[in-house]
């Protein structure tokens, strides 16, 4: 579905992602893990248009996105999620919806995945009239997640979910992330946490300096194989080993 | 009793020019971060469009001449014309550069267009005399008024519930609001930037184009920097109201005009010359007790 074919992405002279490749096939939820300042944050950016990699190409279900414009990628089935939620506060719950939806014309399927997120996240039927700012942090994690979905899109990009909120918040995030998944929704989801993302995806690959450093099937790595790649340990028959910073 | 009444006319009338220059100000600068100095401009030129093109001091009307409608309609397309050209030619190449590199090519722009209309029309003011009717004085309530004043007025507030329509039901208005306060986002979710900013550039076209109508019945003189005292009063206003807030525009546009006409009032005689002084002082203490103006807008702040 979607295919990231070893970008390489620079902040002026600073290389911020080498080299990096993964991939999301139709239905997955792919997690990317990785310590800070690894590059994941870029990498969704410039999936989404925001950032134009010098190398490498983007591809959405064989088409070659690499490099247009964030509207015209999110108009090609992209969905973002930026860190940090980004609700429009001065927005109502509602009209925070309804921007997803405005650039599609099948009022009707509006109509009805409106429904469908309220039902989804029922919070959020309670607070439609309310200005977007006024939401807790969970509250507005799971608006912007509904919104995203409002466009209908073919991949959503999800980054650090669970970044700033309660833990048991972090859980019904994830329940819904995995329900979406179920029903058919094809995700990527960054992680700084190992743990969280063993529990919740089908793949997981770990970046570390703005390249994949492991990846495979959660079912397949332990806490283990995922750690040593996290903090860069070179030898694994031991787990404890040099550091190369 | 009627002096007190022709002076709340004489406030809200001016008030309402500054508020109507001020709203176009500041949804550009809500949206793109652009500080527009060439907006007085757009203004003049809407005064200019109504008269025969040409360096002869006795102007010559010519759309002036036309149905009140066909005036109009015929002002407003060519000024909204003329912003969108502007946002095309000169701004959407600098998209996305900071917010002082804007300003100084806005005032590019309001040099250029200046130095086209003396090249076009003449340095000289010129007499134009549209709309005389509007400068008889009516009887309201016992009270006489200018017409003017409030057909004035009048415009204003019907221009004030339609912005307010236009932002809060229809979809372009839900998605400028959404852009300015986080542009990228929006992009994210497939409001297309083009589409967005040219509306912006529209309304702010429109809305010049209004207050030049106004202006010039009122002022019956055009000169090529007719537009600049309103845009220098509606800069205090946005600024005043806070930066970005279409609420803080229209308080701001009116808060100048009021405190214009209270010192114009009040001040003694021999110091009504140094009118500007006290307005401006004035609008000093606003900003000492409220930094960010009269409305904070949260996502300027941010960004600075």
């Amino acid at each position: 579905m979607l295919e990231v074919e070893t970008i390489e992405v620079s902040y002026g002279r600073i290389p911020a992602v080498r080299g990096l490749s993964f991939r999301v096939d139709k239905g997955e939820l792919v997690t990317i893990v990785g310590p800070n300042g690894a590059g994941k944050s870029t990498t969704m950016m410039t999936i989404a248009g925001a950032l134009t990699p010098t190398r490498g190409l983007i591809r959405l279900g064989g088409v070659d996105i690499t490099g247009k414009r964030p509207e015209e990628i999110a108009r090609l089935g992209i969905s973002f999620v930026p860190e940090g939620r980004h609700v429009f506060s001065q927005l109502t719950v509602g009209e925070n919806l309804l921007i997803g939806a405005d650039m599609r014309r099948d009022r009707a399927a509006v109509r009805s995945d409106y429904d469908r997120a309220l039902a989804y996240f029922p919070i959020l039927k309670e607070r439609l009239e309310m200005p977007g700012g006024k939401l807790s942090g969970g509250e507005q994690q799971q608006l912007v997640i509904a919104r995203a979905l409002m466009t209908r899109p073919k991949v959503v990009l999800v980054d650090e979910p669970s970044l700033g909120l309660a833990p048991i918040i972090v859980d019904l995030v994830y329940d819904i992330l995995r329900k979406l998944r179920d029903e058919g929704s094809t995700l990527v989801v960054v992680e700084q946490s190992t743990h969280r993302a063993l529990e919740n995806a089908d793949r997981i690959y770990v970046v570390r300096n703005g390249q994949v450093t492991l990846e495979g099937a959660s079912a397949k790595l332990t806490d283990k194989d995922l750690e040593n790649a996290y903090f860069g340990f070179e030898d694994k028959t031991d787990g404890v080993a040099a550091v190369h910073f | 009793m009627q002096g007190f009444i022709q002076h709340l006319a004489d406030a809200l009338s001016l008030g309402s020019l500054f508020a109507l220059t001020a709203l176009g100000i500041s949804l550009l600068f809500g949206i793109m971060r652009l500080v527009n100095f060439a907006h007085g401009d757009l203004i003049t030129i809407g005064a200019y469009a109504l008269i025969v093109p040409s360096s002869n001091p006795n102007a010559v009307m010519f759309i002036g001449l036309w149905p009140v409608l066909d005036t109009i309609i015929a002002i407003c397309a060519i000024v909204v014309a003329l912003a969108i050209l502007c946002e095309r030619l000169a701004f959407k190449p600098m998209r996305g550069a900071n917010p002082s590199v804007l300003m100084i090519a806005s005032f590019a722009v309001s040099y250029f267009l200046q130095n086209a209309l003396i090249m076009i029309y003449g340095s000289r003011p010129k007499g134009v005399n549209l709309w005389p009717a509007l400068a008889q004085s009516v009887s309201v309530g016992g009270v006489r008024l200018q017409l003017l004043q409030i057909v004035t007025i009048v415009t204003t507030l019907v221009l004030l519930c339609g912005l307010t329509l236009f932002l809060r039901r229809s979809a372009i208005g839900r998605q400028m609001r959404a852009a300015s306060e986080n542009f990228m986002m929006a992009r994210f979710l497939g409001v297309r930037a083009n589409l967005v900013i040219a509306a912006a550039f529209a309304i702010s076209g429109f809305f010049a184009a209004v207050v030049s109508l106004l202006y010039v019945v009122q002022r019956g003189t055009i000169t090529y920097d007719f537009g600049v005292p309103l845009v220098m009063a509606a800069f205090v206003a946005t600024v005043i109201g806070g930066m970005g807030s279409v609420l803080g525009a229209v308080l701001g546009g009116f808060l100048v005009g009021f405190a214009n006409v209270f010192f114009q009032v009040v001040l003694p005689m021999s110091l009504r010359g140094d009118r500007d002084a006290f307005v401006y002082g004035f609008v000093i203490l606003v900003l000492l007790v409220r930094p960010a103006g009269l409305i904070k807008v949260k996502s300027v702040q941010e960004r600075v």
